[in-house]
């Protein structure tokens, strides 16, 4: 079961992304425990991990936050393709840099991608789900972190 | 005759840019600052990417790992024996160690972890140019 501590790595790996890839760090708020199904934005990239871990960690984020986000990143292109592509991305490194202190054990799948529609989650028995806040600029998004 | 060698002028480097992500692909093309180097072509997995070896004959890849259809690794391991000089430069958000081993030890020759600056996507390169 994920213990609160192994929480700081996608913390951290959160902060890091924002301020690398948007120069401009976000604010992380203090994660909770998720009881329930969690609201989700506009759109979601979730990644699968297997391995020595099982569960999920995905990415929601509303329109506004991935358009001010492609800005940040010189892109000139903000189509919905974008935006999924977005998604999947920041999943797929906020998880892939998980594996800096879970180990190359920590199996991680490429991105599935979710918007406009209720993601399947498999979460596994026992597996407890937190919630990461993100702030930057005006806006907010999750990062939900399930893991056996 | 002028020739490349009487002039000082040299080839351009040939770079194919292999990544599932449109985005990071982009910006990469977008970030490098070398005026010897030329984008031959993206790929957006292992295959795609295989493909574009044979016809562009590429100097220099920048290979993600974490791909659909065929992942960097195996796409390292055929790109060496199809083109055993090729430099490869991993871009990977995959961070530990162990990956960056087996990376190389397939023929990669450099690793850069996402997210990345333009200054160390730069550095990164340049040391596998020059």
């Amino acid at each position: 079961m994920l213990r609160e501590e192994e929480l700081k790595t996608f913390v951290d790996g959160t902060t890091r992304y924002f301020e690398v890839a948007a120069q401009q760090p976000a604010s992380i708020g203090s994660p909770y425990l998720l009881e329930g199904e969690p609201a989700m934005h506009d759109y979601t990239g979730m990644i699968n991990v297997s391995g020595k871990r099982e569960g999920v960690v995905y990415f929601t984020a509303p329109r506004a936050m991935l358009t001010v986000l492609l800005m940040k990143m010189q892109e000139s292109d903000f189509s919905h393709e974008s935006m999924r592509d977005l998604v999947g991305e920041v999943a797929n490194t906020i998880s892939g840099n998980a594996r800096r202190d879970f180990g190359h054990d920590f199996v991680i799948s490429v991105p599935s991608v979710f918007a406009g529609e209720k993601p399947q989650i498999n979460q596994p028995a026992g597996a407890r789900a937190f919630v990461i806040p993100i702030h930057w600029r005006s806006h907010s998004a999750k990062l939900v972190v399930s893991l056996t | 005759m002028d020739t490349a060698q009487d002039t000082g002028a040299r080839r351009a480097v040939k770079l194919l840019i292999v990544d599932d992500s449109n985005i990071v692909r982009r910006r990469i093309e977008r970030s490098q600052q070398f005026d010897d180097l030329e984008v031959v072509g993206t790929a957006a997995n292992g295959i795609e990417a295989l493909e574009l070896a044979r016809r562009t004959d590429p100097d220099l890849v920048t290979m993600d790992l974490t791909m659909p259809q065929m992942d960097g690794i195996e796409c390292i391991t055929q790109l060496v024996r199809l083109k055993p000089e090729v430099r490869i430069l991993v871009i990977s958000a995959l961070a530990d160690k162990a990956t960056a081993v087996e990376a190389m030890e397939r023929g990669a020759n450099g690793f850069l972890n996402k997210p990345f600056t333009d200054r160390q996507l730069n550095e990164a390169i340049a040391e596998l140019m020059y």
